[in-house]
């Protein structure tokens, strides 16, 4: 017979089994029996101790994004739990596999508002892939277990193992099994040949395809796969937000990015296309626009592994339920190589024009205050176009997920479903632990680092190399330019007083400096590259600057504007 | 889109919470459930649900979709009436002295096909099953006596179609755990 050992320590040896290395936490009363045991395990689970519940799910989150592999929280019960809502909604939007252990209290207290409980399933349910209380240690491994497998496989998301104290003290005979099934879920299912043919035939006989790439290809590796079916369609390609990276900046059937802010070229041919090839992803709003003005002339095929998400939001002509590199590879042999030049050109007049009307003034101007457009411009330059981008919320996270380039698969980071200010911190912090050999650039703005500004901790005190370039306007500027735009100039709270970010970083040991004129700009990112350490670039923005082009909310995707006055097509 | 009542079934392990998963799927929909009804179904260990809206088709397709999603539910339909056999239980609480002073009580209870569970001194119960439009019209005709509690359960309902799509599902799901084990 087994040695019996505590479920606590049960905890451990299951995380570890299934191959975690790494955990993301905040000790707590409720969770004091599991911090207790991972004392002896430190060899085998080190534990970053983040300096906010919050930060862990979204350093977490960095962690899976970059690694494929689900990210791990542990944190006590009550305010800890709820600190984790935001990076599980996140996660869920997101379809990102994250294990959240929750401390609770013992459950002979449940339901009597004892200190520091809190409803944690309740609370959470709506908001992950799979909540469940645990409150018998012996049935912690086969939680574990099942809680990686739900989390990592299909569509992944978060799970939360919420377990009571009494759990956590209590012994059993450990035995860890991998989950390999459940019988009332199938996360991959069996691509249904008919579809696939349906599929191919519509692709064959269309004149101007597009494929939208969603963050599905990236999680399903099917990166060449993608470019396989493209390149032999000769099919261009436009990438959600999340989908950025899943091809090549510079790959010649890469058209640029969809949504709010993304390219004319893929937004206008959007409603000139007769079949759009949507790959993982999900026709978000800020894609689609106004859906009852959204392609027009389209066939609308749809691949995903989620099939709720078939006509939720666009209704679809065609759909393959299923694994997004299975289904490319398999309608690879299907398709017909074509020539679509003419339609490809379209792509290619959209562009000159974006770039004379928004990019050369945004990217390469010579006088005035520094824009965004430039600093990420340089950045993505000076590391080879190779570095892990993560970005914030608001116009920082637009300028720089356009004026990056991606060279590498997996090289975009950013809070796409849910926009949460403070992601991006302690994100670029996991990504850094989840690859260590790649250069990871966090851009982000002076409101969203100061709302969960408290991670600097957590770099200093485990010398993560995070690059942070701060594009500081002095604003919310997203919103600023929404008031600008749309609300007759009326600055509401938007304007903000800051701190010297610079002795902040330096408080935490962090090298920093300030940039305030384009001279010094270059200099500065090389200093900031060629550092070993964390750094934080401190960048005087002009506050006017605004990202465009713009589809407004709610306005159809055609419908794009290229500044505060002038709107494409141009007359 | 037209308004019709649609009926939802859904078959789930026995966990705790999947009330909450499934009514807040609806919640967050603003759909209100006109009937709710959960039991034990023929299957050991699963359990059914059956769950009435007034809503349109696109909308409740969507909605199974996303009770489908949930990890413990194995499988949920959608039905419109003439696609199920279906029956609600009513019951009614009237002072028996006004039952006692009506001479057409009998023609009532066979009219309605109902049945009295109980008499005391102070109160009756009756009991009809039927559709709701059925279990209302007594309700209608008993008012008159004062009805002093009214209460009808949610709809519980049987397919018509031969299949058995939950036998047929966790059949297919046996074979699959084989193959991987
Ligand atoms: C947690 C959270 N609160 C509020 C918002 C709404 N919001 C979106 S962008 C934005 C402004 C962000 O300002 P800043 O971080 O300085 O970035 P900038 O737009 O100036 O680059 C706000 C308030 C949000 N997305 N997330
Ligand atoms: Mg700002």
């Amino acid at each position: 017979m087994a040695e019996k050992i505590t479920g606590a320590e049960a905890l451990i040896k299951s995380l570890i089994a299934e191959g975690v290395d790494l955990v993301f936490g905040y000790p707590g009363g409720a969770i004091i029996p599991v911090y207790d045991k991972l004392y002896d395990y430190t060899d085998q689970l080190k534990h970053i101790l983040v300096r906010h519940e919050q930060g862990a799910t979204h350093a977490a989150q960095g962690y899976a994004r970059v690694t494929g592999r689900p990210g791990v929280v542990i944190v006590t019960s009550g305010p800890a739990a709820t600190n984790v809502i935001t990076g599980l909604s996140d996660a869920l939007m997101d379809s990102t596999p994250l294990v959240v252990i929750t401390g609770q209290v013992a459950s002979s207290f449940l339901g009597s508002d004892a200190f520091q409980e809190t409803d944690v399933v309740g609370i959470t349910q709506p908001i992950t892939k799979w909540a469940v209380q645990i409150r018998r240690a012996e049935d912690i491994p086969a939680a574990v277990a099942r809680a990686f497998y739900i989390a990592n496989t299909g569509r992944p998301g978060p799970v939360v193992l919420d377990i009571a104290k009494d759990a956590q003290v209590g012994m059993l005979e450990w035995e860890h099994k991998k989950c390999d099934f459940i019988r009332s879920y199938i996360p991959y299912p069996k691509i249904n040949e008919q579809d696939l043919q349906t599929v191919a035939n519509l692709i064959n006989s269309a004149k101007r395809p597009m494929i939208l790439s969603g963050h599905g290809v990236m999680i399903s590796g099917a990166e060449k796969a993608l470019a396989a079916v493209a390149e032999k369609g000769n099919i261009p390609v436009a990438a959600t937000l999340l989908g950025l990276s899943t091809m090549p900046s510079n790959h010649p059937l890469y058209k640029g990015m969809l949504g709010m802010h993304g390219n004319i070229g893929p937004n206008i041919n959007t409603n000139r296309s007769d079949v759009l090839i949507a790959i993982g992803m999900r026709f978000d709003d800020r894609v689609t626009g106004d859906v009852s003005k959204y392609a027009p002339q389209a066939k609308i095929i749809h691949i995903d592994i989620d099939s709720s998400e078939f006509d939720k939001n666009v209704k679809t002509d065609a759909t393959i339920h299923g694994d997004a590199r299975e289904v490319l590879e398999k309608l690879l042999p299907l398709i017909n190589e074509a020539d679509h030049s003419e339609w490809l050109e379209t792509f290619d007049k959209c562009a000159k024009v974006e770039y004379e009307k928004v990019i050369e003034r945004e990217v390469y101007r010579t006088d005035g205050p520094i824009t965004m457009g430039e600093v990420v411009n340089k950045v993505s330059t000076a590391t080879g176009d190779r570095a892990v981008l993560v970005t914030d919320v608001g116009q920082n996270q637009m300028f720089s997920s356009r004026y990056f380039r991606y060279t590498e698969p997996k090289s975009i980071l950013t809070s796409g479903g849910l926009g949460t200010m403070g992601f991006g911190l302690p994100a670029s912090i996991g990504a850094k632990m989840g690859a260590p050999e790649r250069t990871v650039c966090f851009f982000t703005g002076d409101g969203g680092l100061q709302m969960t500004i408290q991670e600097l901790g957590t770099i200093m005190e485990y010398g993560t190399e995070v690059k942070i370039i701060l594009l500081n306007n002095n604003y919310l500027g997203n919103v600023r330019q929404w008031q600008e735009l749309f609300f007759n100039s009326r600055f509401s709270q938007t304007p903000m007083v800051n701190p010297d970010f610079v002795a902040i970083a330096n408080a935490y040991g962090i090298a920093a400096e300030t940039v305030n004129s384009r001279e010094q700009l270059d200099d500065a990112i090389a200093r900031m590259l060629n550092h070993k350490g964390a750094y934080l670039l401190n960048v005087i923005i002009d506050y006017t600057d605004m990202i465009f082009p713009m589809t407004p909310a709610g306005a159809a995707v055609d419908n794009i504007m290229l500044n505060a006055t002038e709107k494409y097509p141009l007359d | 889109m037209e308004k019709q009542l649609f009926t939802v079934t859904v078959f789930s392990e026995n966990q705790v919470g999947l009330l909450n998963q499934i009514s807040i799927i609806y919640t967050r929909r603003c759909l209100n459930i006109e009937s709710l009804s959960v039991s034990p179904s023929s299957i050991e260990g699963i359990h059914k649900f059956t769950i009435t809206t007034w809503s349109d088709r696109v909308t409740m397709e969507k909605v199974v979709k996303q009770i489908e999603k949930r990890i413990d539910v194995l499988k949920s339909f959608l039905y419109t009436d003439d696609e199920i056999v279906y029956q609600e239980i009513a019951l009614y609480k009237v002072p028996t002295e006004q039952l006692l002073n009506e001479t057409n009580l009998e023609a009532i209870i066979r009219r309605h096909n109902a049945r009295i569970l109980e008499i005391t001194k102070e109160y009756t119960v009756i009991e009809k099953s039927g559709h709701s439009d059925e279990t209302e019209a007594l309700f209608e005709e008993l008012k008159h006596y004062d009805i002093r509690q009214f209460v009808r359960s949610g709809r519980v309902a049987i397919t018509k179609s031969p299949e058995e799509y939950v036998t047929m599902f966790l059949e297919e799901q046996a074979r699959r755990a084989e193959e991987i084990n």
